[in-house]
């Protein structure tokens, strides 16, 4: 009954891979072109590209993506008390208000330490 | 209609192909209808930012331009595609793939009218965000792969932007959770029925206006569209795409938005609920029919928000990219948290329609 509900979502994300895969080899199909060594380098404003792209980036870059599993975790733990505030009650609140103060508290803290600092 | 199709079906069919081939169907008729909408939205945009900018926009293809996004369909289809001989060619390609398929997918579980959804699964926000989160792999990947800088810094402004806003997203929606206990859109929809004041619009509002500008943030639209930034980075993550490569980018983006627009709608807006059910005194007269819902409802919700959409392109200039951070990570994040605590208030004083949570 439970996993039953979920075939069309599975059929439905076949079917849009195959409408993508369609798509995608009609266009290789029906474009066609000459190609040449110009055409094929990568854009750089008409120059030669100097260097490979695969360099390095700024480390904020992956500090945001630290901060987001965090946030995200805690997301992840709302979610069910969100959905099971009725059977839990007063208590289950409280509790997740508290978690919620934790979270704050270290919020604040990476406030204050700049990590949120754009500049 | 569904029942007398299954039927029909039944009678060619053994017992669960019938229900197979009539799931197919719908399935393939509502993304039909998606990219539909995805052609006629590129038009409207071409049009509605036109006249807001004191020009025609389209209007050679056919009567009054109709017809444009087909003839830009075909151009597209016609054009080479281009891989760069220095670019990761597999994932290059597979790149338009992973940014299509969750923005056609996600609609198997927004439920379009009463008693119509593909997939009614009791998890249906849970898959709403496993998919949409999916999207950004597509943008980084395709930006990875070309191997070009300009792709490169698209792909890493628009990674951490979207990661920035989807927290705030995430929050919000624990808003509307808490208010409607189940994560069935369906069900989110039921808990805003009777009319305007019982919509989460009203009573979540710091959270609706942070879930559609967050949503703006996450579909990469103007003002926040530093990811393509044309007069910065050129055009992003697919600078190197062509042909159909760059239309499967360009469909996913704005089937990206479309369902943004629907998932406000079935958030805070109450989906396809009449804004007027619960008017007493239009029973019995001709207007009657609009306090019922329906399909029609839900299209004119998504419509305003669409249109939403583009007057935010034609009004604001664009955000620094350190406004952006600011705004996602030092607003958004503490609005929502705010929030989500006096709605734990709200609901131990049982203000707000939805006393019988607790």
């Amino acid at each position: 009954m439970l996993l039953e509900n979920y075939v069309p979502a599975l059929l439905f994300l076949c079917i849009a891979t195959g409408i993508g895969l369609v798509l995608m080899s009609l266009g290789f199909m029906l474009g066609r072109g000459e190609k040449s060594d110009a055409k094929l380098s990568p854009y750089e404003c008409g120059f030669d590209a100097f260097e490979d792209s695969r360099l390095k980036f700024d480390v904020r870059y992956y500090l945001v993506a630290i901060l987001f599993i965090v946030f995200d975790l805690e997301i992840a733990f709302l979610f069910p008390w969100a959905v099971a505030l009725d059977t839990i009650g007063l208590f289950g609140m409280v509790a997740m208000l508290i978690f919620l103060g934790v979270l704050v508290v270290g919020f604040i803290y990476e406030w204050k330490k700049g990590a949120l600092e754009w500049d | 209609m569904a029942n007398q199709l299954q039927q029909l079906l039944g009678q060619f069919l053994p017992e669960p192909f019938d229900w197979l081939v009539l799931t197919v169907l719908q399935i393939v008729a509502l993304i039909i209808c998606v990219i539909l909408c995805v052609a006629y939205l590129t038009l409207a945009e071409r049009k509605v930012i036109g006249y807001m900018q004191s020009r025609i926009g389209p209007n050679r293809v056919g009567p009054g331009g109709f017809l444009q996004p087909f003839a830009d369909v075909i151009k597209l289809m016609l054009k080479e595609v281009i891989v760069p001989n220095r670019s990761n060619s597999f994932l290059f390609v597979v790149a338009p793939l992973l940014a299509i398929v969750p923005a056609l997918a996600t609609w198997a579980v927004i439920p379009l009218f009463p008693g119509f959804v593909i997939a009614d699964i009791n998890a249906g926000l849970l898959y709403v965000l496993a998919l949409t989160s999916l999207g950004v792999y597509g943008i980084l990947l395709a930006g990875w792969a070309t191997n070009s800088k300009y792709a490169l810094l698209g792909a890493m402004r628009s990674a951490a932007q979207i990661v920035a806003y989807e927290i705030a997203m995430g929050f919000a929606l624990v808003g509307v959770l808490m208010a409607s206990g189940s994560l069935n859109l369906g069900d989110i929809i039921e808990a805003q029925s009777g009319g305007v004041s019982n919509w989460f619009a009203i009573w979540l509002f710091p959270l609706f206006i942070v879930y559609f500008i967050s949503g703006v943030a996450e579909t990469n639209r103007a003002p926040f569209d530093v990811a393509e930034g044309e007069s910065e980075i050129v055009a992003g993550f697919h600078v190197e795409y062509s042909g159909i490569a760059f239309a499967v980018f360009f469909l996913a983006e704005y089937a990206n938005i479309i369902l943004i627009a629907a998932l406000t709608s079935v958030m805070f807006c109450g989906g396809w609920e009449s804004p007027f059910a619960g008017w007493e005194f239009l029973q019995g007269t001709v207007f009657a029919v609009i306090a019922n819902p329906s399909l029609a409802w839900f299209a004119v919700k998504i419509a305003f928000f669409l249109f939403c959409f583009l007057w935010f392109r034609a009004t604001f200039p664009r955000y620094r990219y350190d406004q952006i951070m600011r705004l996602g990570w030092k607003i958004f994040i503490p609005v929502t948290i705010v929030w989500i605590v006096v709605e734990c208030g709200m609901l131990l004083l049982k203000i707000g329609p939805w006393g019988t949570v607790l």
